[in-house]
């Protein structure tokens, strides 16, 4: 379990998490969104004491992360950026961080098997590839089996394979009980693992909600409709705030209204309607809809999509 | 990459975080980077081949000295030639220790491990201390025995170890060499980069020193023997001259000096972010 009420973090000038107040529940995987820079990996550097919060406060399973006696039982991090020596073999990283804690060599060996890095436990983590360097990170953040994992970003450069697996480890941590907490760019990778999401934008809170409700209170209305009327019906419906866009087939995009709306508006108006299907929107266009005024660096297709 | 399981097995037990511990974890990870046993290795090698080096080239030339110049020779600045040396190597690996975690990004692991952070600044010094200590003290002896046994057989410069201040001399180079150690590695927590950290104890000890002469030789005199290098060379000196601190004295402003960088570094360690 993760709270945190009022996070600000100022870099200088620069307020990287303004006022963050959520909660991450044990039991499921919530997702952290937000456009680049908006602050993500700053909030995680903050829950594991790595960063001070310039005000405000986080604490995990009731505690600040800093007190209590075995952290890395308490959470497993795997960070943005690389946190290993290059010149030190992964076995003798692993075994260096689970000696702070006096957790015993097999623990080092079970986990370098667990994300399949036995055949180059033995090698310098500077030669290994992103994928590699990857994993070793997850091995890094499970080693002292914690309640809470916190991870940024960690499909970064995972093969297929690596990123399916990763979304079944996900799961099964949730499914175990523990608290999930992951920051992802891929909106797509996000809806098939979180079930819940905490979304920011510019360090400020967005939304902290289910999977399902962010894509409903995102979602723009937007309706298919087909009429042999089309002309009669664009009359019926226009008023403030809604729009029209041509679809194939003499097909029309109504934005605004819901169907009830609309199909209440024709039979009113006496015009027959063949189709009336509500747009639901993707993840990643209600991510898209609702950060669009918060992206730190404009070009939010590009931006989003990367 | 291969196939892997998607179950974490469950760990029966984990302790808490030890200073103990901390120290252990400090060990395994002194003892598995290469970069570290290539500079002890180094530092240790230097500090016995110099004055082998040194005794062979007195020996030879000693039947072209003139008498002044063989009076200026002392058998101790021949068994302690290394050191001078050898304190480089030690110096630019403390400054390692530290600075190649932030380097690396590795000191975002440890501190995660360890977020009360001091117990590893704490294990940091106290094993790099003892693993310079117990390397140069072997070292200095056998740089010792080695010189004089040269000498030994040209029949010149010959000391005793039993004579008054030459055991002390000996582990004093051996204490020297540990404390600039211990120096180098506060300033490589205080700067947290190599070049930097490198950078800023050569400037201490290598540059600041021969600046002084040119200072008026009073003032010289009376400031010098207060810097760090200065100070912590009284441990291996046989002769003390009237503007030079006492073994004893340098020896603690030394260690005050130490102290006072770990201090700080320890200061900053709990109050930046990593
Ligand atoms: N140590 C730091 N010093 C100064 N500014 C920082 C620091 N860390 C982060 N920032 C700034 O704070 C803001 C948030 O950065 P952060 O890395 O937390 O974003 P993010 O959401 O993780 O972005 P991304 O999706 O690109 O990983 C950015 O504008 C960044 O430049
Ligand atoms: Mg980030």
């Amino acid at each position: 379990m993760i709270e945190a009420r009022g996070l600000t973090k100022d870099y200088g000038e620069k307020r990287a998490v303004d006022g963050l107040s959520f909660t991450v529940e044990p039991g499921v995987v919530t997702g952290f969104l937000g456009p680049n820079g908006s602050g993500k990996s700053t909030t995680m550097r903050l829950i594991l004491g790595l960063d001070r919060p310039t005000t405000g406060d986080v604490t995990v399973n009731g505690k600040h992360y800093r007190d209590h006696a075995a952290p890395l039982h308490e959470v497993g991090a795997l960070l943005e950026a690389r946190s290993v020596h290059t010149g030190r073999s992964a076995y003798n990283h692993l075994l260096a961080l689970a000696q702070t804690h006096g957790i015993p060599k097999r623990r080092v060996q079970e986990l370098i098997d667990l994300v399949g890095l036995h055949d180059v436990a033995r090698k310098r983590a500077g030669q290994f590839s992103l994928g590699m360097g990857q994993r070793l990170g997850i091995a890094t953040a499970l080693l002292g089996d914690p309640s809470t994992v916190i991870l940024d970003e960690p499909v970064n450069g995972l093969d297929p394979e690596g990123i399916h697996w990763i979304r079944n480890l996900l799961k099964g941590l949730a499914a175990e009980g523990r608290t999930v907490f992951v920051s992802s760019h891929l909106m797509s990778e996000m809806s098939l693992t979180a079930d819940r999401l905490v979304v920011i934008g510019r360090g400020k809170l967005i939304a902290d909600t289910t999977v399902e409700d962010f894509v409903e209170r995102a979602s723009e209305k937007i309706v298919l409709v087909r009429s042999p009327e089309a002309e009669r019906l664009r009359d019926a419906l226009a008023g403030p705030g809604i729009s029209f866009v041509d679809a194939e087939r003499g097909a029309l995009e109504v934005h605004g209204l819901s169907a009830e709306q609309i199909g209440d508006a024709a039979a009113a108006a006496g015009i027959a309607l063949h189709e009336l299907t509500p747009q639901q929107a993707t993840l990643e266009e209600a991510f898209m809809n609702l950060t669009r005024e918060d992206v730190e660096f404009g070009h939010v297709e590009e931006g989003v999509a990367a | 990459m291969s196939a892997v399981a998607a179950r974490v097995p469950r760990l029966e037990h984990v302790g808490r975080v030890t200073q103990a511990r901390v120290f252990l974890s400090e060990w395994t990870k002194f003892r598995s980077l290469r970069s570290t046993l290539w500079s002890l290795g180094v530092g240790m090698l230097l500090t016995v081949a110099f004055p082998i080096l040194f005794a062979f080239v007195t020996s030879a030339r000693w039947g072209h000295m003139s008498p002044e110049e063989r009076a200026s020779r002392s058998p101790m600045d021949i068994a302690l030639a290394g050191v001078n040396v050898a304190q480089l190597a030690i110096a630019v690996l403390g400054v390692l220790v530290i600075s190649g975690e932030y380097s690396t990004g590795m000191i975002r692991a440890t501190m995660t491990a360890v977020p009360k952070r001091l117990p590893v600044l704490w294990a940091k010094v106290g094993l790099y201390a003892l693993v310079s200590f117990v390397l140069m003290v072997p070292a200095v002896f056998v740089a010792f025995f080695a010189s004089q046994a040269i000498l030994d057989r040209h029949h010149i410069l010959q000391i005793s170890i039993s004579q008054p201040g030459v055991a002390r001399s000996l582990l004093g180079g051996a204490l020297y060499v540990t404390l600039v150690g211990v120096f180098a590695l506060g300033i490589g927590a205080i700067v947290r980069n190599t070049a930097g950290g490198i950078a800023t104890f050569s400037g201490i000890f290598f540059v600041i020193p021969p600046l002084m002469n040119i200072l008026p030789t009073s003032w010289n005199n009376a400031i010098s023997q207060y810097l760090p290098s200065e100070a912590g060379r009284q441990l291996f000196a046989l002769q003390h001259a009237d503007h030079t601190l006492t073994p004893l004295a340098g020896g603690l402003l030394m260690v005050a000096y130490c102290a006072f960088v770990v201090g700080l570094a320890a200061f900053l360690l709990v109050r930046r972010d990593v």
